[in-house]
């Protein structure tokens, strides 16, 4: 039986052995205590695994091989936007004027970095037709709440302290009610209607001069383009309230519908989602947010600028900015992958990517209607959420279905999310996926269904061709051990 | 005397006391439970208002409590295993006991068939 399993690299190997054998030095080293403080010293040397460089390298591919990746399989992980990352993009950051500067240079040197993120800066605008971008946060929910407290910024410099409310739909994504909570607010859920969009009676039942913002997610997390935005718009801003947009599912109108035209305030955009820098255990993530007139003059500080006489510098005297949200710049080397990305695209290019990714949710949503249950029937933008609540019933749950996936070396969609539909599975191919791709995901689907009428104890056990079965979750929550050695 | 609100917490009518916990459907929709966040005793609530938090493996959701009142009792048992809330929530899955000065919110919540007819919609 072959091992399945890589060995923890701790306690591998034997003392001594090296990757590089260094030679020994013509001029006698000091000893660490005669250049260290006493006190900065180890008793004893960390016991750290000692192997060739062919241990170490055998080590690590084993180990990224028995993970899943979008190199490796299809990734249908709905609200991530699991897309292909292109490989150039990679190249371009590592290039050498690009990898190996220091933000401690003088803004003289730095004028090509500045550029890139003064140009990626100007297109983000652009993208979302809003007027004033930063790049610094460094994800998405970082993102949310730089916006957030921009929003409750622009509320205090107004005097207008009664501002405490921030309304979120239930069909919401977790980081926006935690947002809300973590700047001050008390969060306030709004209902879905049977159309699966945002109940405008509920939403204006509770829309006062108590209400900060509203957050929203367009398309929402069920797929569907709340296509009462204009009037949702109308009624927040008559308020008093501001609109944040939740750029998650930007993917479905990259190109096409513009954030800023919708009458959003601020945005977030998810450059390891929308703009295919690396995503899931690689990142780190980008955040970036773009705003409105409005809250312009709360942006973090510094953001580049650029001078009559065309030098890139830092602007950092914004005196109503609510400070800076992470050190330095931001993750630099994914604003260089996400302006490769755009400059590769085009504004057309751009547009072609969102429509071939609602073109591709579409098509998987047709292909499963049938042994699945659909909750909303209507077309969808860039992902759809169906239901496992029939596979249920004959003693499959969606978690089996996901589990059975495996098998079929598929990512298991996103499942239990939204809370609004039983049994959700919420299924987003990206427009990176061929047409074959597709239809062996839709024949695996079909299998699985298949096997739960016929042979349900195969899913049951699921997954069958993993090295570790089935984890247990609930005694890892419950009793968690979090060191390899007690 | 019991009744349910349609958020599927339940009121144990005791005296002038209410025992609240979370209803069968609850506990078998959130799956397998691994935390409890619960309050102190003392503490006052309007009825609808949060009191705590359950997290299983599936997701994080609010208690709101069903009738406006003080805590006079927390089941620690819960929050030291809150497998419980799986194994036994009508009964040791108990979460509070609280005394109601107002106690008008507790007509209005659903009976026990009403509640029946409620879930066996979703």
């Amino acid at each position: 039986m072959p091992e399945l399993l890589e060995p923890v690299i701790l306690g591998q190997g034997a003392p001594g052995r090296r990757g590089v054998a260094i030679p020994e030095a013509a001029v006698p080293a000091p000893s660490l205590s005669e250049v260290l403080p006493a006190a900065m010293l180890r008793r004893e040397a960390p016991a750290l695994p000692q192997q060739s460089e062919l241990e170490v390298v055998r080590h690590y591919l084993r180990l990224s091989q028995l993970n899943h990746a979008i190199d490796k399989g299809f990734y249908p992980l709905g609200s991530c936007t699991m897309k292909y990352n292109p490989k150039v993009n990679e190249w371009v950051a590592r290039l050498d004027g690009l990898a190996n500067i220091h933000p401690y240079q003088p803004e003289s040197q730095l004028q090509g970095a500045l550029e890139i993120m003064y140009d990626l800066q100007q297109w983000l605008c652009a993208i979302t037709g809003l007027e004033r971008c930063s790049l610094q946060p460094a994800a998405g929910a970082h993102g949310e709440l730089t916006g957030i407290l921009m929003i409750k910024a622009y509320h205090q410099h107004r005097d207008d302290a009664k501002r405490t409310r921030v309304l979120v739909p239930d069909s919401a994504h977790g980081t926006n009610p935690a947002t809300a909570a973590v700047a001050g607010f008390e969060v306030v859920t709004v209902a879905s209607d049977s159309r699966g969009l945002v109940d405008l009676a509920d939403l204006k039942a509770k829309l006062d001069d108590r209400v900060a913002a509203l957050m929203l997610t367009n398309p929402n997390t069920l797929g569907l383009f709340e296509e009462d935005i204009l009037e949702i718009q109308e009624a927040v801003h008559a308020a008093g309230g501001l609109l944040y947009y939740d750029g998650a599912n930007f993917n479905a109108i990259l190109g096409t519908v513009r954030p800023g035209d919708m009458g959003f305030d601020v945005v977030h955009l998810n450059l390891h989602k929308t703009f295919s820098t690396p995503h899931g255990g690689g990142g780190p993530g980008s955040g970036p947010v773009v705003v409105g007139k409005a809250l312009e003059p709360f942006l973090p500080v510094p953001i580049v600028a650029r001078d009559a006489s065309g030098n890139y510098r830092l602007d950092a005297n914004r005196p109503l900015t609510i400070g800076r949200v992470k050190a330095f710049l931001g993750n630099f080397g994914m604003h260089v992958r996400a302006y490769a990305y755009i400059l590769a695209h085009g504004a057309d290019g751009l547009a072609q990517v969102s429509r071939d990714a609602v073109l591709n949710a579409n098509y998987l949503k047709a292909q499963l209607k049938e042994p699945f249950e659909m909750p909303h029937a209507q077309p969808c933008m860039h992902e759809f959420v169906m239901s496992g609540s029939r596979q249920k019933a004959k003693g499959c749950n969606t978690l089996l279905l996901g589990k059975r996936l495996i098998d079929y070396g598929i990512h298991p969609p996103t499942i239990y999310f939204p809370l609004i539909v039983p049994e959700a599975m919420m299924i987003e191919p990206t427009e990176t996926e061929s047409k074959e791709t597709l239809d062996r995901f839709v024949s695996a689907m079909h299998n699985i269904a298949r096997e739960v009428e016929e042979t349900p104890a195969v899913v049951q056990q699921a997954p069958h061709t993993t090295p570790i079965k089935r984890v247990d979750e609930v005694l890892a929550a419950r009793k968690p051990v979090l060191r390899w050695r007690a | 005397m019991i009744r349910f609100a349609t958020s599927h917490e339940y009121a144990r009518k005791e005296g002038d006391r209410f025992r609240v916990g979370i209803t069968p459907f609850a506990s078998e929709q959130l799956g397998d439970v691994v935390y409890v966040e619960l309050p102190k005793v003392g503490r006052a609530y309007a009825a609808g208002e949060e009191f705590g938090v359950v997290e299983s493996v599936k997701a994080v959701s609010s208690l709101y409590m069903p009738v406006a009142g003080t805590v006079v009792e927390v089941n620690d048992p819960v929050v030291q295993d809150p497998g419980l809330l799986n194994t036994d929530p009508m009964d040791r899955g108990w979460m509070v006991v609280i005394e109601s000065a107002d106690p008008s919110a507790y007509d209005a919540l659903l009976t026990e068939d009403a509640y029946q007819t409620e879930i066996a919609s979703h």
